[in-house]
């Protein structure tokens, strides 16, 4: 640790009741420098960023910027000194427009038309177009995390922290993200980056600080060290690789004609005209950047939203006006992203929430009185089989771990022995280990028999399990591909590329990108 | 039936009086639901401004004292609900039908001794020369000052709302509140001014009912008042415009049937006492049919608790 470096951390540690977030954490970042700060969901990455940033008080430790002690109390003082941070769930509001949210994370803005001018200025210099007058409720979640970019750079920040920039974005929107970075490197600005998706930290990042538990692990050049080493010092151990076991595709499950529907959010995307058909023995992919109709699709599969009967098609019988129970009875079932609150009821006890979903199938009550005996028993079931790590099945849903959790409501749904299965983010915010579990668990499915639609944002995990893919691009669906061999240029155009970026522009960041 | 005993000038001039005690509450409300807040205390906030204000007025001997003293008592009123909500995080809905139910039986309370009393009058301004123009001059320009309080209290509210940064942050506040406290604003210190600026309003609202309007003191004078203001807010989409003209039409439609009352019209009393509530929610719904467009207006936070935990 020199004199010149622009940020030192110091034995950092933060402790909430039942958890260390941090743990005794140290390491430094140099002007100009790509740090990288990796680690799984739970090691304390964000924790340790919000203390940087003045949100959270560390219990103890120091901080140093500029060889100065630096000790935020709130985000203002932290922006004074010269830090800025792009969130994970952006920090913007719906309802105003870009400059007002803008004006919104300056300490002292200009007045509107002034600022305006400025945020037309900064977007030509670093090549995010932005219209300072639209609703932000109206973006795309590429365009969206422009803004905020952009009103990080109007403070002219010496750090700039970005916590997982990409997961929103198509892969263009992500070269031309790094390029903005790369500009901004070479101004002599700092930047930490935090993610957990390695080959991009090796594309561009100078160091890497990994953390796990809270604590550092090490710090090592990601150039020089393989994904694969660098995920094992994330996690701990060896990583256990899902296997696809090779079997025949046979006739379709479930087809999708010509769905149409309006979304109830006014803010959501309505579904356009999509087609698709699901073999059983196979595992559709569907991609796509949040916010596209994932959430509308999940809804008219689930039988949430009623469509026109035909709509919906489960081997020869017409579903699209049928409830969600009404499919179950059928063998249509379903998994929806958000895991407390939709997937499960959060503050009702494990055994509750298996009755919730498999009371059909399972049989657990008859003529209006349900069968607790056979319902814990179902539950123990998934607890075991899926090996969700819990007391007993009388535990409240809120209580799990994110992994456990999904865990268990994935398995919930694959134990009721589904012809159709529709899942939304199956693994998102779960632990590695817990990942590859699930997606071997739907590999396996799959080859038992079952049509199995996996909606997801990670392109990797698709690539690892689907055996056709398509996007979801503003309601549309793309053709189903074989994911075999698909490109990530490839991908990224059915994606519908960068918004709003021109053609030639396009062309030359997708020829330089690697990072996925 | 005789209609030609209804004066239009008259009619014009005292649906300005009607409609102010609404106006006001309003107002005040809509500040409120703009930061996030849904406080169903209006009513209780309203009849506490009353008697607040014409104990004082009475005491006093002042209607400006007795207007100050209510629009206090309001506010403090309105704290109740703002630490119950804000600090110790209970249900917006719950607590403020509570504080209504409070505030009629709290008013009536301190009400026991001034029943009967006539307070001191409140002059009309009488604007020299303006109020001498033919027509115009009775309709704008000859009531008291807190008529023009009022509306310039809305002109200021959509002003400071759509100009200013204090505006800005209080529908940053209302509208995404884990977003406004990341950036570091102070989300509970924000909304408990715009609870008390609410309540404020709404006791200023009361008293005009009790020292102006009526003016005594009954129990429970202010009659659904409270509840309509919430209705213009809601119907109204949140803009400042809107909520003056769905109080104005309420007022309008109050002093019509009243008049029509007196004209003796061939309608049971019934149906012309409910027709100002019905036909103000009923046009305030069909103006704000478009379900798109209200729902972008609508503050997204409005009535969720707020907890820095993370």
């Amino acid at each position: 640790m020199t004199g010149t470096d622009l940020l030192t951390i110091s034995g950092l540690t933060k402790a909430y009741p039942g958890v260390v977030a941090n743990d005794d954490v140290s390491f430094s970042i140099k002007p100009g420098e790509v740090h990288a700060l990796l680690g799984e969901n739970g090691a304390g990455k964000s924790t340790l960023v919000k203390m940087i940033y003045g949100l959270v008080k560390p219990d103890s430790g120091t901080m140093q910027l500029h060889g100065q002690p630096f000790a935020p109390t709130e985000p203002r003082a932290a922006r004074a000194a010269g830090v800025a941070m792009v969130f994970q769930h952006f920090s913007l509001f719906e309802a105003l427009d870009v400059a007002e949210n803008i004006a919104l994370g300056m300490e002292n803005p200009p007045p509107m038309r002034m600022l305006a001018k400025e945020i037309l200025e900064v977007s030509e210099t670093y090549g995010l177009p932005l219209d300072p007058y639209r609703l932000v409720g109206d973006l795309s979640a590429g365009e969206r995390q422009r803004v905020e970019i952009i009103r990080c750079l109007l403070q002219n920040p010496r750090l700039f922290i970005m916590d997982e920039p990409t997961s929103v974005l198509t892969p263009q929107e992500v070269g031309i993200l790094f390029d903005t970075l790369e500009q901004l490197k070479e101004e002599g600005t700092s930047i930490l980056y935090i993610s957990h998706k390695l080959e991009e930290i090796r594309t561009l990042c100078d160091s890497a600080t990994i953390l796990r538990l809270g604590k550092k692990v090490a710090t090592c050049n990601p150039r020089e060290e393989t994904a694969r080493a660098m995920a094992e010092m994330m996690v701990g151990t060896t990583l256990h690789q899902p296997e696809r076991t090779p079997h025949a595709t046979s006739d379709v499950a479930l087809e999708l004609k010509s769905l149409s529907i309006p979304s109830a959010n006014p803010f959501g995307t309505s579904l356009k005209d999509v087609t698709l058909n699901v073999h059983r023995g196979e595992i559709v992919g569907i991609g796509g950047v949040a916010g596209n109709g994932q959430d509308e699709l999940t809804a008219a599969l689930s039988g949430e939203m009623p469509t026109a009967p035909r709509d919906i098609v489960f081997s020869g019988l017409p579903i699209g006006d049928l409830g969600p129970n009404a499919r179950r009875r059928l063998g249509v079932l379903a998994a929806p992203e958000e895991r407390l609150g939709h997937a499960a009821a959060p503050d009702m006890s494990l055994t509750e929430n298996a009755l919730l979903t498999g009371a059909i199938r399972e049989k657990l009550s008859a003529r209006g009185f349900l069968n607790w005996g056979a319902t814990e028993a179902f539950a123990n079931m998934i607890i075991a089989d899926f090996d969700v790590r819990t007391p007993g099945p009388d535990n409240a849903a809120r209580s799990l771990s994110g992994g456990n959790l999904q865990k268990f409501v994935i398995g919930r749904e694959i134990l009721q022995r589904p012809e159709v299965l529709v899942v939304n983010q199956p693994t998102w915010g779960v632990d590695a280990a817990a990942a590859a579990d699930i997606r071997q668990a739907l590999l396996d499915l799959a080859s038992a028999g079952a049509a199995i639609i996996v909606i997801s944002q990670d392109l990797d995990e698709l690539m690892e399990i689907a055996d056709r893919f398509a996007a979801l691009n503003e309601g549309r669906l793309t053709k189903a591909v074989p994911a075999q061999g698909l490109t990530v240029d490839e991908i990224g155009l059915m994606m519908g590329g960068a918004h709003d970026m021109h053609e030639a522009q396009l062309h030359e960041d997708a020829s330089g990108e690697t990072a996925l | 039936m005789d209609l030609s005993a209804i004066n239009p000038i008259l009619l014009v001039a005292s649906l300005m009086v009607a409609a102010t005690p609404i106006l006001l509450a309003a107002v005040g409300e809509l500040v409120a639901e703009k930061a996030g807040v849904l406080n169903l205390g209006v009513e209780g906030m309203m009849i506490t401004g009353a008697i607040c204000g014409f104990a004082i007025a009475v005491e006093t001997g002042s209607p400006v004292m007795g207007f100050l003293a209510a629009a206090i008592g309001g506010a403090l009123l309105s704290l109740i609900f703002g630490v119950l909500t804000q600090y110790l995080l209970s249900n917006q809905v719950a607590t403020g039908l509570a504080l209504t139910l409070f505030g009629l039986g709290f008013s009536s309370l301190i009400g026991q001794g001034y029943i009967g009393i006539k307070p001191p009058s409140t002059e009309k301004l009488d604007i020299p020369l303006l109020s001498d123009i033919p027509v115009l001059g009775p309709i704008l320009f000859n009531h008291d000052l807190m008529v023009y309080v009022a509306l310039a209290l809305v002109a200021a509210v959509w002003a400071v709302l759509k100009f200013t940064r204090t505006g800005l942050i209080l529908r940053a506040v209302g509208e995404n509140h884990d977003a406004a406290h990341a950036l570091g604003y102070k989300v509970v210190r924000v909304r408990l001014l715009a609870i008390m600026f609410g309540g404020g309003c709404a006791g200023l609202g009361g008293a005009y009912l009790s020292l102006i309007r009526v003016p005594q003191w009954t129990e429970g004078m202010t009659a659904g008042a409270g509840w309509i203001a919430l209705a213009i807010v809601v119907f109204g989409s949140w803009r400042a415009g809107r909520v003056l003209l769905g109080a104005y039409l309420f007022g309008g439609v109050t002093v019509l049937q009243l008049n029509l009352q007196a004209a003796g019209m061939a309608i049971p009393v019934e149906y012309l006492s409910m027709s100002p509530y019905l036909i103000t929610i009923a046009v305030l719904v069909i103006m704000s049919a478009d379900k798109s467009r209200a729902a972008l207006s609508a503050p997204a936070c409005l009535g969720r608790v707020f907890h820095a935990s993370s």
